[in-house]
């Protein structure tokens, strides 16, 4: 399960390869004159929970955003389930179908009710029956808690109301593996458990998961490894006992000192 | 009065001559129009270029100018014997597409971009995504530039009665040619026009209320 960490172009073992859902060789990324991200190697095997923490402005989010190709990359690779990302168009629109995404500010559908959020990727992309697709809309609107909420609008609902809808429209495409972009950074303290919850119950039951995320106690509890990333770069990777109680680089030993004691 | 009474038969086929261009340009330029929008916001260069032309063409040139061309180039050209009502009601249809597709373009870009990209993420086709996301929360934004764009295209119908298609203007004209007092000839006129605009704006009005997104 931990064996993947960083792996060289084209020296991974068949084992491992088979294994790997996301790999990230050697990805570069420039917004104007600044350089994003650097020389990124990850890989992220099945059913593994992957915590990207770091300073803001480090790249973590735009890394979230080049595996479902949100952002375009300058150089590298990007290969999911073994296939390469695709340029814009069908292709890329049926792979962005089995990898999930949940956003910062929610981005639920504001002209659509909620259990119609959850029905719209199954009926359109998936070309689901409308009535299998509603059943499961509702089993998916039940099990993230908010059941009762199906027949109103995204704006009707609490922020953490929002982002579990979000969190079951994901869920609804039966994704491989599932985007959390800053999940819980937009919303009131009181509402950021309700959604933590439902992501550590999503990381029991064995989905795949890359998580951009401010929250330490969701890395320590949740994540098989955390990725520490700052300027670009990936500065180190451990499993979230060795990070938070001996990290190695002393990058990463001045964030946590930073974000662990005030 | 009796200008009205007298030829009440001729004023009617005037009224719903004018009515006719005007229901079915405004469809030709609806459509269009949001084509056009989506050419214009697409990703594909090619399309982003032909979007940009049609809207570059048709928008400066002068309406008469494309009546002119509509009625005497293209049937000498394209299609032969085409009726009159038909060639006007292309010219106007196409010229007030290139307005509808820039008020569509401004409200496509009123739509948060974080809900493309949901669309998108969830596998979405662009066309998909602009058909079943955004242009529907852009259409609340678009009514009251598109409502002044059909009220515009109603009363630029009155140009498609220079060249003999049947419509309220050119009852006016044939009237006061026979001599007819032209201030009352022109009141009826403007009676009819405003019955079409009045009812546009109350049934624009409809749909703002109708249409209200919350966010």
């Amino acid at each position: 399960m931990m064996s993947g960490v960083s792996v060289a172009k084209g020296s991974d073992d068949a084992v491992a390869a088979a294994d790997s859902l996301v790999v990230l060789s050697n990805v570069n990324k420039h917004f104007g004159a600044l350089h994003v991200l650097q020389d990124i190697d990850l890989t992220i095997t099945r059913g593994e929970v992957v915590v990207v923490i770091g300073p803001s402005g480090s790249g973590k989010s735009t890394l979230c955003r080049t595996i479902n190709r949100l952002e375009t990359i300058d150089s590298g690779t990007i290969t999911i389930d073994g296939k390469p990302l695709p340029a814009e168009g069908r292709e890329l629109a049926r792979l962005r179908a089995d990898v999930g995404m949940v956003f910062q500010s929610f981005n639920l559908f504001a002209h659509k009710t909620v259990l119609e959020n959850v029905m719209l990727g199954q009926v359109k992309v998936r070309k689901t029956d409308k009535k299998t697709a509603e059943e499961k809309a509702r089993r998916l609107l039940d099990r993230v808690g908010v059941a009762v909420q199906a027949d109103k609008y995204p704006a009707q609902l609490s922020g953490g109301q929002q982002q579990r809808v979000a969190i079951a429209r994901a869920l609804a495409m039966d994704p491989k593996v599932i985007l959390f972009d800053e999940p819980t950074s937009a919303l009131d303290p009181e509402m950021i458990n309700e959604v933590l919850e439902v992501m550590q119950q999503l990381a029991r039951e064995g989905m795949t998961m890359v998580v951009v995320t401010h929250e330490m106690g969701f890395a320590r509890s949740a994540a098989n490894r955390v990725v520490f990333m700052a300027d670009g770069r990936i500065v180190e990777e451990a499993t979230p006992d060795r990070f938070f109680s001996n990290p190695r680089s002393d990058r990463a030993k001045d964030f946590l000192s930073k974000i662990l004691h005030h | 009065m009796n200008v009205l009474l007298d030829h009440f038969s001729d004023f009617r086929a005037g009224f719903l001559g004018t009515l006719s261009i005007t229901v079915v340009s405004s469809v030709i330029a609806l459509l269009l129009g949001i084509l056009i929008a989506g050419f214009r916001v697409s990703p594909v260069p090619p399309l982003r270029f032909f979007g940009t032309a049609w809207v570059t063409l048709l928008r400066n040139t002068p309406l008469t100018l494309l009546f002119l061309v509509s009625f005497f180039v293209v049937p000498e050209i394209l299609f032969p014997g085409m009726s009159t009502f038909v060639l006007g009601a292309i010219a106007l249809g196409l010229y007030t597409s290139a307005f509808v597709a820039e008020a569509v373009r401004s409200g496509v870009s009123t739509v948060p971009l974080g809900q493309a990209e949901a669309a998108r993420s969830l596998g979405m086709s662009f066309s998909q995504t602009l058909r079943l996301v955004v242009l529907p929360q852009a259409t609340r934004t678009v009514l009251p530039p598109l409502s002044s764009i059909f009220i515009a295209l109603t009363k630029n119908s009155a140009i498609a009665g220079a060249f003999s298609v049947t419509e309220l203007f050119g009852w006016q004209k044939l009237l006061s040619d026979q001599g007819y007092d032209i201030v009352s000839l022109f009141f009826w006129v403007a009676l009819g026009y405003l019955v079409i605009t009045f009812t546009l704006s109350g049934v624009f009005r409809l749909l703002e209320r109708r249409l209200e997104v919350a966010r």
